[in-house]
């Protein structure tokens, strides 16, 4: 199997995988990052968004090729310590039920908030529609992207 | 332990999902943790790391470290809940520790210690009230004792307050400092709890335990569950409903990069279900093919590759023969009577007037966001399980028969899970995973795809209602609900609820059609159609009487009160509450003429609930703007958990009434995944304004109570709307009745 070169929150990473391989399943079960969760496989849930050179991105449809020579950033790389600005806001709002979904709502919001950092609430629910939460926290989701916004100032 | 590293987020140490804990009462046990760190979010500058410290046993639920630190065991199964911050909080009120103080870990399956660790039925909360409140009082009693000890005083002149125990003489304990003589006390036989003026834990917002974790990424679910060496399978079940496995090819298969084994298991569950039945309707009992990989992928990769040949012995099902197969029911005489009262046939007789209508509800899948999964260790000495499962007992005693194994045996470990609605009930993958790990004996892990996920599931079965309503001099004499459903029909007291009781001649009957569709409990199971029903029936009543609708359910109330019935458990004092403080709070009746409100009461799940919908005519089409929620769940533990409980289950149950549809044909389910199955998102999602009554009655459950009557209520905004009654759910299927006539519009 081919080796792969890729950079994860800042470090070089070997991986010895197919081509065809999604950027999911090595961080998950060859990096060992869980953080970024498998929901449907086919780009429609958003659970497993990541980063990829700062760009929201669904890691189930990126195979590891792709993700060669650039930067991911995954929810365990999205700060130091948990201090990221949405990541606060999530916390301060009390978001999760299940709280399986919210790390990719939590990637998808980050990525969303740098590219619009002043978002009016059709903005926030047009960037935030493609991720499903099943226990649908949608109206926290809604608060703490509001709360992170103005935070990030 | 002591040196685990915490919010390590470029390195996860697999071995540190394995931890032993040393526990003063002697012994090493060793304790899967997924929680690496986990302090209390409620105080930030808390800087202690409570999950590292040396805790000596008190008893199954607490464990206290001596700088007054406690770990509280949450016995039951987090599903999204909120029980593991719920539960352990009642415990800590009693105890009379400060919250900041309190490090909560997920107990394992502990039947010894434990009663009762299942999430179902928002049973947790209720059932462990008394229990919980017990286990604080009594271990704050046993510390206060140990101190007066002593001291050589008596413990009533001692005070507690955070965990400090004070004497007369101004002298101060904490319970670190006392914690071993206590735990040698006896157990108090009875304690005085709290009033609920008294507390200091409840009431007040307590985030998420797990908050800290959530946003940061740290192993907490099932399949995040890693142990060195194992391995992954991915399971090949039979594509249509009915279908067995006749023979496989794997020479493909075999080839592909990191194939470990490919096996087949359904000998040992199908020798279990000859046995005991009753688990039949929840599995498919036919061989399967599992593809055992290195990784998640290569196992997925590897089962498309196998090419397999199934057969049924009878004919595949279809949705369009269930619903002639439903109608025929319905129009038949073969039911089971579940409750009656009076006469309804002499009733209908003498009627003035009479309605009768019928509702429609399609199987749905349940879609917890986590994927259906589990591991399972078999080997010589044990069974080692671990993953996330509603009902860890009653799967631990069943792979313990499977396999014909001393219950003893089984170690049985809970991880937080990504959703469970229901689905996680019934272990089907729990029985896999064990079947295939004592095939390999290795440590493996079960792992379905979407695809697996949804096209396998134990769905809500698709049922139908017809509900008979006689009138006489402006009364309602008569009320006959028939059921008609796949495979199980309504149990325990539903047939009681809400209008039972309140009309003289009153019948409840159901009948159910075998299939071989597994079906089970999907959050709120049958209320979650049956309150939609049942509310838009009464809806179109009142209009059938003309008489005011809220009214007329204030009026049939009325009927109830004083009932010596014990069957029925609503109590129309609070229900009357939430039905007048919705029509209050939503502004009913007084709102714009382009607001269009629906109305519903319901109780199911021990909670009373009002829901009023408010729809909007955006564009030429009806837009779910606003849900007024109005619930009595009696003392509120947790209200940020609450809160969030009741608006995720009234916009989960908005999103399956608008859009939750699952349909057979050839017996294989037409949608495998989210681009072929709608779940509401964000931009769908109504506003939810929630009023919670204020009493000291024991508290009930969050998890399901308020998700039936949303789709009731929309119905009957929608109708008020529209023109157009919803007796099919989802509401969205025929677009034709969500057309606002023209004059609305401009109106």
């Amino acid at each position: 199997m081919p080796t792969y070169q890729i950079r994860v929150n800042g470090e070089d990473r070997t991986v010895d995988v197919s081509s065809d391989t999604p950027l999911l399943w090595v961080l998950r079960d060859h990096i060992g990052l869980v953080g970024t969760k498998f929901g449907c496989g086919i780009g429609q849930c958003g659970a497993c968004t990541v980063h990829v050179d700062g760009v929201a991105m669904r890691s189930c449809s990126a195979t590891v090729e792709l993700a060669q020579d650039r930067e991911i950033t995954t929810i365990e790389g999205l700060s130091e310590d948990g201090t990221h600005p949405v990541q606060e806001a999530w916390k301060t709002i009390d978001v999760p039920q299940c709280g399986y979904c919210q790390a990719g709502q939590i990637m998808t919001a980050a990525a969303f908030l740098e590219s619009n950092p002043n978002p009016s609430e059709n903005d926030i629910e047009n960037a935030m529609h493609g991720n499903i939460c099943r226990c649908a926290t949608y109206s926290r989701i809604k608060k703490a992207v509001k709360l992170a916004a103005e935070n990030m100032d | 332990m002591k040196n685990m590293s915490s919010n390590n987020t470029k390195h996860i140490n697999r071995r540190a999902f394995l931890r032993n804990t040393t526990l003063a009462g002697g012994g090493l046990v060793i304790g899967f943790n997924l929680i690496q760190s986990c302090k209390p979010k409620v105080v930030k500058e808390a800087v202690i790391d409570l999950a590292n410290l040396d805790y000596m046993d008190f008893n199954a639920f607490i464990k206290i470290a001596e700088n007054g630190a406690v770990t509280i065991f949450s016995p039951n199964p987090e599903i999204g809940q909120g029980v593991k911050t719920s539960m352990p909080m009642i415990i800590a009120e009693e105890l009379d520790v400060a919250w900041n103080m309190v490090h909560v870990e997920q107990a394992a399956l502990d039947t010894k210690s434990f009663v009762r660790q299942v999430a179902g039925g928002s049973q947790s909360i209720r059932h462990g009230w008394d229990a919980l409140r017990q286990t604080g009082a009594k271990a704050k009693h046993m510390l206060v004792q140990a101190a007066a000890n002593r001291w050589g005083v008596d413990a009533s002149t001692c005070s507690v307050s955070e965990g400090i125990i004070t004497n007369a003489n101004g002298e101060t304990l904490g319970y670190g400092d006392i914690v071993k003589e206590a735990a040698l006390l006896e157990v108090p036989e009875e304690v005085t709890l709290k009033s609920p003026k008294e507390y200091k834990i409840m009431g007040k917002d307590a985030p998420n335990v797990d908050l800290d974790e959530i946003v940061t990424g740290k192993p907490l679910f099932g399949l995040d569950y890693k142990v060195d060496g194992m391995l992954y399978a991915s399971v090949l079940r039979p594509p249509a409903f009915g279908q067995e496995l006749v023979s496989f090819d794997d020479s493909d298969a075999r080839k592909m990069a990191g194939v470990v084994d490919i096996i087949t298991i359904g000998a040992k569950l199908r020798a279990y279900l000859e046995k005991d039945n009753r688990f039949r309707s929840k599995i498919s009992p036919s061989d399967k093919v599992v593809v055992i990989a290195k990784t998640t992928w290569e196992a997925m990769q590897a089962k498309k590759a196998i090419k397999a040949t199934w057969e049924a012995k009878g004919t595949l099902e279809s949705t369009e023969e269930h619903d002639n197969i439903l109608n025929g029911i319905l129009d038949g005489n073969d039911f089971v009577t579940q409750r009656t009262d009076g006469n309804v046939k002499k009733a209908f007789a003498e009627a003035d007037d009479i309605l009768e209508r019928t509702y429609e509800s399609p199987f749905l899948p349940h879609n917890c966001m986590e994927p259906m999964n589990f591991y399972a260790h078999v080997t010589d000495d044990k069974v080692h399980l671990a993953g996330p499962i509603q009902t860890p007992e009653w799967k631990a005693g069943l792979v313990a028969q499977m396999l014909e194994r001393d219950p003893e045996e089984i170690q049985m470990d809970m991880t937080r899970m990504g959703g469970g609605f229901g689905r996680r009930l019934f272990g089907d993958f729990v029985v896999e995973a064990a079947e295939i790990s004592d095939a390999i004996r290795k440590p493996v892990q079960v792992v379905s795809s979407r695809e697996d996920d949804m096209t396998t599931g134990v769905y809500r079965p698709a049922i139908k209602y017809r509900i008979k309503a006689g009138v006489k001099d402006g009364k309602v004499t008569a009320y006959h609900l028939k059921e008609a459903s796949i495979n199980d029909s309504m149990y325990g007291l539903i047939p009681n609820f809400f209008p039972a009781g309140a009309i003289e001649n009153y019948q409840v009957d159901t009948a159910a059609h075998k299939s071989e569709i597994t079906t089970g409990a999907w959050r709120a199971p049958f209320t979650n159609f049956l309150a939609s029903a049942e509310q838009s029936f009464f809806d179109e009543l009142a209009e059938m009487m003309d008489v005011d609708k809220i009214q007329l359910r204030l009026d049939l109330l009325q009927k109830v009160k004083g009932t010596t019935d014990e069957r029925i458990q609503y109590s129309p004092e609070r229900m009357e509450e939430v039905i007048k403080v919705a029509v209050e709070k939503s502004g009913w009746g007084t709102k714009p003429k382009n607001v269009y409100q629906g109305f519903v009461n319901y109780y199911c799940h021990n909670t009373h609930v009002a829901e009023v919908a408010d729809v909007e005519i955006e564009n030429g089409e009806p837009v779910i703007k606003k849900i007024t929620c109005v619930v009595d769940c009696g003392i509120v533990v947790n209200p940020t958990g609450a809160l969030n409980q009741i608006e995720g289950g009234v916009i989960d149950g908005v999103g399956h009434a608008m859009y939750g549809d699952y349909i057979f044909k050839d017996g294989k389910p037409l949608a495998n995944n989210y681009d072929r199955y709608k779940l509401i998102r964000m931009k769908e999602a109504p506003e939810v304004e929630t009023h919670l009554i204020q009493n000291e009655f024991s508290p009930t459950g969050l998890g399901e109570p308020t998700l039936p009557p949303a789709g009731g209520a929309i119905a009957n905004a929608l109708k008020a709307a529209t023109g157009n009654r919803f007796y099919k759910q989802p509401y969205t299927k025929n677009p034709e009745l969500l057309k606002v006539p023209e004059k609305e519009i401009i109106g």
